[in-house]
Formats: structure tokens, C-alpha cells, sequence
């Protein structure tokens, strides 16, 4: 029987960026022993990665921002499929949590008379986005760390969950290996909250980091838990594309914010060419009108550039399709042009956007102040995960809840920019204040030594196999590529089929590959072990996308371009069913109450 | 044409370790982390690294290459002489775990010893406050670090006289800088900064100045004003005889 480790906490989050440290803190907090255990040190997870800010409705740059416009906002960004409930818990909470990082030390921006900047940004009809230039992930994650670690949390560091233990219906602890030594690990714990990110790392063009793999999504879908929206996958307009090392960096929206604007290579601002109907009366019709929004004229409509992150992606892949890129595959970003509009302009890019300017000018040999860079389309976010109570962030698995990015609901089909920092702030302190509740309320379970067991000998046997047959890489790399190619931005039933006999293959393949050497820090091992959960998050993405037969947000179907009333009526389920196959289904969206329709009827 | 490269990286564990040649490919823009990559990926599947971002963010890639304490994300190989292996190395102040992953851990405890951040109450009845951009900007330098250590690896009272149980290094004194300069923290760290953290340790020879990826002025503006500070606080004869008649007895 292989050893292991077994550590005890009242509530155990799993991830450590914005929504797990949020959810620790609040947990920890309210008296229960929390252990947090993350994949990378601790202030490293992905969060860091954010640029442009936290949307939440302060109403300090315009004061005709409330809650409900934010609402409004996020439900039209959407598509109308979101959790609605969530958007409105969203929008009503976010200012609170924006404040309270601010009271733990956090340093944003600041307006005229000493407020928190808020800045303009896609899908948003005020300037709702608090920052610090354009790392405001960095402020928020270093700021819930450093409070955070004062708090009493055991934090687990370079530590990754492979399985949940349950005691019959309900999750009861996790088991996984710790990086440094390659040792085991079981967490019993009251509650478990997932707070592991995303899954980009599916796909081959990609703004994430190696810890997108989908871990909290497959941990609770092993667990029997339902996944909800997987098809709904942002495609960010703006990734970096040249040099080939760089491609899929994020390039922040905040450049568009400021002022910058996307042309083609005849130098046509091709965003005007294309506006959708329901957001014509928001959007400026002229290019002055534009500008004069990015400067703070609250008479002025946005420019296109800040239309939804779904509608600007497909407008620069058409751009590129139809012979219009630039010349390494992309469509331009100008930032440099503002220099005929403002004195300082150079000064002015290098203080709104430091770490854009650091980037390109660094990696890319582009000075941002000068010239206009080229982008492309990166896998960005996944709106789907682990379908939650709106409430209390529980997943339909009791003990199990689940916040920020790897649950599903609040975005729908398509997230705004600023509403993933937002969400994880909301939804990760509720996840923890209920997780914790639930702790009060229940006994630890039992831990079944059988599942513990199999998971420890599930976790060797890419050892086992040895390093003569292929390695974990290639079969990894051969996912991303295949899921690029036909589960991208644009998809249709043939590709997506072909797709679904590609992922049996590579499951195949991945049950065969084997790694060599031992379990200290071995990162063959990990990437092996990886497979399972990107093979499993690949599959519910394209079920889901072949179930959804019309295009709505993020998910764009060439062979139903267009949307479907029917449709905006339902989610899509995935689950396992007691053989293990994959099972679709769909949720009927529960009504929404009056007062709320009323809201989306007064925004329009 | 392919072009190709030796890397030189050091393969080893908390015991014993040797420098490895790896020949690799290398393509327009590369880093030095993707040529890493490239061999865990072709040569060595269990060569240890930490990285996350790859765009110089998270502070996870730092090694010494060529003998320079540098992100390996933020490296390109065209800063580099190619015609003779280049050298990767793990950070050297921090004891080995497994080829290029070191043992960080004592900065995490380091960073705990320093007094929290303290706000006064709140300016407005909203509970808010109201602070200037100005003000803001100075300790935003400070909050601008990616914690990738590299200060501390090449700070010679960590790393050649090993003081780690008596100085917290440039990365934390920039901590403690941003918390002491910020408008709003009310707690005083100057006793715990002379005593306990070893700000006097600091002889201002600016190397982690010089190897900060985020461009922080560590010496002149964060370690310089906190050794005034401990001064003003703690040696300031007018300051220490007022203390004196008005019944103040704290020791310095």
C-alpha cells in the first residue's frame, strides 16, 4: 500500500489565485481550520496575469454607474444565458470587495480627488474598471496573500490534487502529490472548495499558464458532479503573435481603453465596418466620437474596438481570412497614434500601460510608443465549469463548492473584461462562507482507504510503463494542436465529430505513455498526469458545442451562424454517468424575476 | 536553416549536481525558457524548472544564465553569446532542490515577520479613503514586485555570508517599505527593521538594484529612507529626550 501524508482541515480550497484566497480568507475568517493548497508557489497562480481591473460599479469617475447597469452589462455581454442570480449577486457585491482590498492595502489608482480610478473597458457602459496601471492582478493577488498570511491558513504550496474521496454523495477529502519530493497527500476535510482556473491549456494558442489544465473542472466531474456552459470558451482579440515564442501572450484590452485601435493592412479601422444591432445605440458611429469616450467625454459613445471580447475576436479572424492581416497572421493595434492627439503621449502610454510596453519592447522588440504592434485571437477563459448554486457557490455535489473561473453561470456565453477579478472576489468569499457553514454543520466523513488507494496507484503508473513508448508532451501537444484546429473560434459538426474520435485516440495514447527517472520535482510525471484532466475538459467542450446548434457569444457555429431564440432557454450539462461515459444534457434557465427584467429593459 | 545551440544546464539534487550539454533548435525570438522547454520536452522529460507566466508577471523563472540572475522568460537568446554553451543555472543564495528549482521557502517565513498593514479609520463616513496619485505612485514602485527573489540571490549578506537569520533581504525590505510609505498604514516597523530584520546589514552596494526584472530602485528608494527612518525613529537625540519626558521607556 503506497504511503501518504494525511493532513485535517474544516474546509480545504483548492488553488490559490484570486477565488481561493478569497475563499480562504473569508473561511479562516469565520473560525474554520482551512488548508489551501496550490500548484506553483503561493502568488504565483495565474491571477498575476490579469491587467486591466476590477469591475465593480464604485460610481467614482460616473456617477450614473449602479449596480444595475453593471448587470445590465454582464447580461447582454452573456448573451442572456448567465446565472442570473449570480449576475446580480455580481453586481451588488463587487464595490464591497473592491473596498475591502483597499482597507487590506491594496493600491489603486487614483481620481482628482483622491478616489479609486475606474477605466474604461469592453461591454462596460461606464468607466467601471478599478486598477493600478495594468497589473492589477498582481495588486489583488499580493494583496490577499499578504493578508492572507496572517490569518492562520495552511497553505500547501507546489502541491496538486488528483482525486476527491467521497463518503457515499458527499466529498469528504482529496488526495494528491506534493512537487519538491513527489510525496502523497490526503486532505480530509468538512468542505472542499475548487478554485483552480481554467482550461487553456487545451489549445494550443493560449494567454494561460501550464496550470490551466483543468483540474477543479475534471475533479468534480470524477466526483459526479455537473459541468454546465463548457462551450462557451473566450477567445481574447488581443494575444501577442511574433515573434512564434511569444504567440498568444496577452496583449491587455486596457490598450483599446486608452485609446488604442485595431486597422487592418490597408490601415482601415475595420471595427466600425461591423457593429451588432444590439449594442448600435452604445457605440460610436465616428471615429472622434471614439476617442473623445476613451478620453472621459461622457457625452460620447464607446468605439468599437470595445465591443464584446466574442464580436472583436471573429472581426480580425474574418480580417485575416479575407486577406487583410498583417504580415505574420495578425491585425494591427495602435496605441502610438494617440501622439497626434496628446502632448505627452509617449510618457502618457508608458505610465497607463508599464508592463505592455515592458512586454513588447523586451520580447518583441517593439517600442508600443512608436509603432503599432500585431495581435491575434489567444484562448483566454472558459465562461463554463462547475455548475454552482448561485448562493452559496455549492456544486451539485454536497461538501463540493466551486468559485471564479472554474465555476460556471455568472458570464453566460461571453465574460466582459474585469468581470473574471470581480467574480472571483464576490464568489470567492461566498464560496468560503458557506464552505465554512457547511463545516459547522457537518462531522468529517469517512475516508475510504480503497479510493485512496487506487488513486496513489493511478497516480505511478506512468512509471510503470517506463520511457519506451511515446511521452506525455507529444500526446499533449497533439491535443492542443487538433483542439485549435477544430474546436477553435470557429466551428462546425464535422470538424467538432472529428474531434470527438480524435480525443479517443488520444486518450489511448495518454494511457500509454510513460516517464522516466523518480518522483522528486519530475515535471514529465506531472505533465502525464495532466492528460487525464485536459482530455476530460476537451471532450464536455466539444459535446457541449456540438449540442449547442447556434452561434451565441463565445461559441460561434459556421454551420448555424446565427442566434437561436430557443437556445437562450437552456444551458448544456455535462456529466458522468455510472458507466463513465460522458452524458449531455440540458437545464432549462429558471425564469427571471420582474424587477430584474425590468432592469435589463430600463438599460437598453 | 536551423540554427542550433548548446545549453549548459545544471542537472542535481540537494546533495550533488553537474552541468548537462543539451544541443537544441533554436527559432526567431526565443527565450532561454522556451529552450528549456524545448529540451524537457525532446531530451530530458524530468528536467525540474518553475515557471508560470512566460511574460515576466509571476517571478517564477529565475536562474542564473551566463552567470546573470535573470528571468528565463525575459531572456532572449539574442542577448546572449551563442557561439559557447550558455550556462543555466539555479539561483545559487537558495539550497538546491532539483536541477534548476531551489528551495524559496525561508522567503515566505521572512516575509511573515514583518508587522501587517495597519490603516488608519477610514476618511469618509462611507467608510473610504481619499489618497493622491502622487503619494499612490511612490509605493506603487514597491508593489510593482514579482517576488521572483532574484535581489535576494545575488545580495551578498544572503548569499555569501549566509545571514539568513538575521537580515530579510532586499525583496522584504521593499515590503516593508511600501507598508511604512503607504498613506495609510499606521503601524511602525522601525524597532523590528533594526532589530530583527537587519536593515544596517545592507552596505548599499545596489547589486539588487541592479538585477530587479521590474526596474525598482530596491537601494535608493526603499532601503536608503528605511535606514533613515530606523535613525530618525530610534537615534534622534531631540526626539529620544522628548520620549524620555514624556515617560516613554522603550529600550532602543
Amino acid at each position: 500500500m503506497p504511503e501518504y501524508q494525511t493532513h485535517e482541515h474544516d474546509v480545504l480550497v483548492v488553488g490559490a489565485g484570486g477565488a481561493g484566497l478569497r475563499a480562504a480568507i473569508e473561511a479562516s475568517a469565520s473560525g474554520a481550520s482551512v488548508g489551501l493548497v496550490c500548484k506553483s508557489l503561493l502568488g504565483k497562480a495565474h491571477t498575476v496575469m490579469a491587467e486591466g481591473g476590477i469591475a465593480a460599479a464604485l460610481a467614482n469617475v460616473d456617477d450614473r454607474d449602479s449596480w444595475k447597469v453593471h448587470f445590465a452589462d454582464t447580461m447582454r455581454g452573456g448573451q442572456y444565458v448567465n446565472n442570473w442570480r449570480m449576475a446580480e449577486l455580481h453586481a451588488k457585491e463587487a464595490p464591497d470587495r473592491v473596498r475591502e482590498l483597499e482597507a487590506w492595502g491594496a493600491m489603486f489608482d487614483r481620481t482628482a480627488d483622491g478616489r479609486i480610478l475606474q477605466r474604461n473597458f469592453g461591454g462596460h457602459r461606464y468607466p467601471r474598471l478599478a486598477h493600478v496601471g495594468d497589473r492589477t492582478g498582481l495588486e489583488m493577488i499580493r494583496t490577499l496573500q499578504d493578508h492572507g498570511i496572517h490569518q492562520g491558513i495552511d497553505v500547501h504550496m507546489e502541491c496538486t490534487v488528483t482525486r476527491l474521496v467521497k463518503d457515499g454523495d458527499r466529498v469528504v477529502g482529496a488526495f494528491g502529490y506534493e512537487r519538491e519530493r513527489g510525496r502523497f497527500k490526503l486532505f480530509r476535510a468538512k468542505a472542499l472548495v475548487l478554485a483552480t482556473g481554467g482550461v487553456g491549456r487545451a489549445y494550443k494558442i493560449t494567454s494561460n499558464s501550464w496550470e490551466y489544465t483543468g483540474d477543479g473542472h475534471t475533479l468534480a466531474y470524477d466526483a459526479g458532479a455537473d459541468l454546465m456552459d463548457m462551450e462557451f470558451v473566450q477567445f481574447h482579440p488581443t494575444g501577442m503573435i511574433w515573434p512564434p515564442s511569444v504567440r498568444g501572450i496577452l496583449v491587455t484590452e486596457g490598450v483599446r481603453g486608452e485609446g488604442g485601435v485595431l486597422k487592418n493592412n490597408q490601415g482601415r479601422r475595420f471595427m466600425f465596418d461591423d457593429i451588432p444591432e444590439n449594442y448600435r445605440s452604445q457605440t460610436a458611429d465616428n471615429e472622434e466620437e471614439g476617442w473623445r469616450y476613451t478620453q472621459g467625454d461622457k457625452a460620447a459613445r464607446r468605439p468599437p474596438e470595445l465591443l464584446t471580447r466574442d464580436h472583436v475576436s471573429r472581426c480580425i479572424v474574418r480580417e485575416i481570412k479575407e486577406g487583410r492581416g498583417s504580415p505574420h497572421g495578425g491585425v494591427f493595434l495602435d496605441i502610438s497614434w494617440i501622439k497626434a492627439r496628446l502632448p505627452n503621449a509617449p510618457e502618457h502610454i508608458k505610465k497607463k500601460l508599464p508592463s505592455m510596453y515592458h512586454q513588447f519592447k523586451q520580447l518583441a522588440d517593439i517600442d508600443i510608443t512608436e509603432e503599432p504592434m500585431e495581435v491575434g485571437p489567444t484562448t483566454h477563459y472558459i465562461m463554463g465549469g462547475v455548475r454552482v448554486d448561485a448562493e452559496t457557490q455549492m456544486s451539485t455535489v454536497a461538501g463540493l463548492f466551486a468559485a471564479g473561473e472554474c465555476a460556471a453561470g455568472i458570464n453566460g456565453a461571453n465574460r466582459l473584461g474585469g468581470n473574471s477579478l470581480s467574480d472571483l472576489l464576490v464568489f470567492g468569499k461566498r464560496a468560503g462562507e458557506f464552505a465554512a457553514m457547511y463545516a459547522r454543520c457537518h462531522e468529517h466523513g469517512t475516508i475510504d482507504a480503497r479510493q485512496v488507494d487506487e488513486a496513489a496507484h493511478a497516480a505511478v503508473e506512468p512509471f510503470d510503463r517506463g520511457t519506451q513508448g511515446e511521452g506525455p508532451y507529444q500526446v499533449q501537444y497533439a491535443l492542443q494542436e487538433m483542439m485549435q484546429e477544430l474546436v477553435g473560434i470557429v466551428r462546425n459538426e464535422t470538424e467538432m465529430q472529428r474531434a470527438l474520435g480524435c480525443l479517443t485516440s488520444f486518450g489511448e495514447r495518454a494511457r500509454r505513455a510513460g516517464v522516466g527517472g523518480h518522483r522528486e520535482y519530475n515535471p514529465g510525471w506531472h505533465a502525464a498526469l495532466d492528460l487525464h484532466n485536459l482530455l476530460t475538459v476537451s471532450e464536455a467542450i466539444t459535446r457541449a458545442a456540438i449540442e449547442r446548434r447556434e452561434s451565441r457569444g463565445g461559441h460561434f457555429r459556421e454551420d448555424y451562424p446565427d442566434k437561436d431564440p430557443d437556445f437562450a432557454t437552456f444551458n448544456i450539462i455535462t456529466r458522468k454517468t455510472a458507466d463513465g461515459a460522458m452524458e449531455v444534457a440540458r437545464a432549462p434557465i429558471p425564469a427571471m424575476p420582474d424587477e430584474l427584467k425590468n432592469v435589463i429593459e430600463e438599460m437598453k | 536553416m536551423t540554427q542550433t545551440a548548446t545549453f549548459r544546464i545544471w542537472r542535481g539534487d540537494a546533495h550533488s549536481g553537474a552541468f548537462k550539454d543539451y544541443p537544441t533548435a533554436i527559432s526567431d525570438g526565443m527565450v532561454v525558457l522556451d529552450a528549456v522547454h524545448q529540451i524537457q520536452a525532446e531530451q530530458a522529460n524530468d528536467l525540474a524548472v518553475r515557471w508560470n507566466c512566460k511574460a515576466g508577471k509571476c517571478g517564477s523563472c529565475s536562474a542564473e544564465v551566463d552567470g546573470h540572475p535573470r528571468l528565463m522568460c525575459m531572456t532572449r537568446l539574442n542577448q546572449l553569446d551563442l557561439s559557447k554553451p550558455v550556462t543555466v543555472e539555479p539561483m545559487r543564495a537558495f539550497p538546491a532542490i532539483r536541477d534548476l528549482v531551489t528551495d524559496v521557502s525561508w522567503n515566505f517565513k521572512a516575509k511573515q515577520s514583518i508587522a501587517r498593514f495597519k490603516p488608519r479609520p477610514p476618511d469618509a463616513a462611507d467608510g473610504t479613503w481619499r489618497m493622491a496619485q502622487v503619494d499612490v505612485e511612490r509605493v506603487q514602485e514597491f508593489r510593482k514586485c514579482i517576488e521572483c527573489f532574484l535581489c535576494q540571490d545575488v545580495c551578498h549578506v544572503l548569499r555569501d555570508h549566509r545571514l539568513f537569520d538575521e537580515f530579510v533581504g532586499p525583496r522584504h525590505l521593499v515590503y516593508a517599505a511600501a507598508l511604512e510609505m503607504h498613506p495609510l498604514d499606521t503601524a511602525s516597523r522601525a524597532r523590528d527593521l533594526k532589530h530583527t530584520h537587519g536593515v544596517g546589514f545592507c552596505n548599499i552596494t545596489k547589486c539588487c538594484t541592479k538585477v530587479c526584472p521590474e526596474g525598482i530602485t530596491i537601494t535608493d528608494n526603499a532601503i536608503i529612507p528605511l535606514k533613515e527612518r530606523v535613525i530618525d525613529q530610534l537615534y534622534d537625540p531631540v526626539a529620544k529626550l522628548f520620549r524620555v519626558l514624556r515617560g516613554g521607556s522603550h529600550a532602543v
